[in-house]
């Protein structure tokens, strides 16, 4: 598999230097592998951070920035961020009215924030933690891990991101949170697997006539493996599970359509005007929407599709000024 | 080979044995921990472990007191793994250190109890339960045994390899589980005829342990 890079072992370090290069809005900590913005946390405002494996930028350090995140964790490739890198994120970018921590429902994720979380409590910072756990392609109970978070971390961010700009405590920060994470779903699939550089070759084996439906962001199998078909009925495969888990007529949406990273743009405005088209039949409002590469799985083919029941609190959170290197309007 | 003595304890010695020999053995099969891990969750398995022991085995040249060595090796790996397999191996050598004591020699009823201690360690951290498919349904068996044999009197070589065994077991049958933990969960019934990366990495402890105790 061809890549641009120097060593596998360096991917992320060497990104890291070129995401400093090319945005003044924000600076690097290369030892702890935490990208922050330019501009410490303002006294007295909640702030908002969160991580995860590399390969899905532009999240989260792209999402670093005014009205957005705080702080973004770096870990390796498709592995979540140690708690050591947490708890200097944390501790940095603490503005004394406590940090949120923004997590991915992952059983790694989940435990290396827990254990950051713990430490940060011991040194008397206030530390609230928000799961995201979106994807309706992984069935939800009680004695598994739970459904993945995914493409609603994107819209979590930014709206939490606003309510915090805005200057709101942490329960009212918290309040928006568990707002949006109740009321998003999210469903993917893939046309081909993604190459991790360490590994150099395809995660899992994709025939030219086959996808995977229900896939997660990591290159992992999805729920299951059909006969390529039509954009429209790919939407169609999408859509359905995410209507059937929630009901999302009577209420402004934000819809996304996002790219896993080696699906071209025309494709995805394409696949968005079939997604349109569903939601239309049936009777929902569309308020606000996104098409583009937003939370990616390296060079893998497809996309997913994250519908948010959102309110005019929350549509006017999502239109507030921000300015990151992978959302910017406003300012 | 680490040196037991005649009372059968373990040193410090032997123990650091122990951490260069699952240290190897996750380096010889790096690969193969990732193709297991490509199957059913991210291809990362065996990098991630890899790191991990790398990081610990630079710090074992002059090892001190039991407890203090195994409390830093747990530390270490939280802090270069990430992942599952950070948080879980990071907790059982951090719980394992608490039983062994400050001193440079372990018995093997200390031996036997900071094993546990680790077990449950993992237990809590990763709430997983016997038949989940992950690295608990090679540990449980394996500390099981070691608990079994050392208490009807068996040197801690045959002890361990004992562990060694049950821990191979254990591995083998969570290739007909369905996950209900880690990554592979997501899978549900396709997760069904694949082996679990942890529970291989797991098997490597413990058969690392009993050859770093061989030759009682
Ligand atoms: N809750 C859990 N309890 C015990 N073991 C677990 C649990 N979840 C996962 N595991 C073990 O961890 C192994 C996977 O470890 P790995 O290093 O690949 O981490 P990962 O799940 O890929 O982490 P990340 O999600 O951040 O990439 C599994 O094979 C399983 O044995
Ligand atoms: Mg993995």
């Amino acid at each position: 598999m061809k890549k641009l890079i120097n060593n596998v072992d360096d991917v992320i370090a060497d990104a890291l230097k070129g995401i400093e290069l090319s945005d003044d809005n924000v600076r690097v900590d290369h030892e702890h592998r935490v990208i922050y913005r330019a501009e410490k946390t303002r006294q007295g405002k909640v702030a908002v951070i969160s991580g995860g494996g590399s390969g899905h930028e532009p999240l989260h350090g792209g999402f670093v920035g005014v009205g957005m995140l705080d702080a973004a964790c770096a870990g390796q490739m498709f592995t979540s961020p140690t708690p050591d890198q947490m708890l200097a994120a944390t501790s940095e970018a603490d503005g004394g009215a406590g940090v949120l921590h923004i997590v991915k429902n992952y059983t790694g994720d989940v435990m290396n924030f827990e254990m950051a979380g713990e430490m940060a409590a011991d040194s008397g910072v206030r530390v609230e933690t928000v799961v995201v756990a979106d994807d309706v392609a992984v069935q939800d109970s009680l004695y598994t891990a739970g459904r993945r978070g995914v493409g609603l971390t994107v819209l979590l961010e930014k709206i939490v991101g606003a309510a915090a700009e805005e200057g709101r405590d942490m329960d009212g920060v918290l309040e928006i949170a568990h707002r949006v994470n109740a009321g998003g779903r999210s469903m993917g699939m893939a046309l081909t697997s993604c190459t991790v550089p360490a590994a150099g070759k395809p995660t899992f084996d994709l025939p030219d006539d086959e996808m995977e439906i229900g896939v997660g962001i990591h290159g992992e199998p999805g729920r299951h493996r059909e006969p390529l078909s039509s954009a429209r009925d790919i939407a169609k495969q999408l859509v359905d599970p995410i209507l059937h888990d929630l009901d999302f007529t009577g209420a402004p949406c934000i819809v996304m359509l996002n790219g896993m990273g080696g699906t071209p743009l025309i494709e995805l405005y394409l696949m968005y005007g079939e997604v349109v088209r569903l939601l239309d039949d049936a009777g929902i409002t569309i308020a606000r929407n996104l098409v583009g590469n937003y939370i990616t799985s390296l060079d893998m083919a497809g996309c997913s599709v994250t519908i948010l029941k959102a309110d005019d609190e929350i549509l006017a959170l999502w239109d507030a000024p921000v300015k990151t290197a992978g959302l910017r309007w406003g300012v | 080979m680490g040196r037991v003595n005649t009372n059968q304890s373990a040193s410090v010695a032997t123990l650091v044995e122990w951490l260069h020999q699952f240290g190897s053995l996750v380096e010889q099969n790096k690969g193969y921990l990732t193709d297991l891990d490509s199957a059913i969750g991210d291809a990362d398995h065996g990098s991630n472990m890899a790191r991990g022991m790398t990081a610990v085995l630079n710090q074992v040249a002059d090892p001190g007191a039991a407890d203090a060595l195994f409390k830093k090796v747990g530390m270490t790996l939280v802090s270069s793994v990430g992942g599952a397999s950070g948080p879980l191996y990071g907790t059982f050598f951090m719980r394992f250190a608490t039983g062994l004591g400050d001193g440079t020699e372990v018995t093997p009823e200390a031996l036997v109890s900071s094993l546990r201690a680790g077990l449950d360690g993992v237990i809590s951290r990763g709430k997983a339960e016997l038949g989940d498919k992950t690295m608990v349904d090679a540990m449980t068996p394996a500390v099981v045994a070691i608990e079994g044999s050392v208490a009807s009197g068996e040197s801690l070589a045959d002890a361990t390899r004992a562990g060694a065994e049950a821990a191979r077991r254990g591995r083998e049958s969570t290739i007909a589980m369905v996950a209900r933990k880690g990554r592979a969960s997501y899978l549900g019934e396709r997760s069904k005829g694949h082996q679990d990366p942890g529970a291989t990495s797991t098997t490597y402890l413990f058969e690392a342990l009993a050859a770093s105790l061989d030759g009682v």
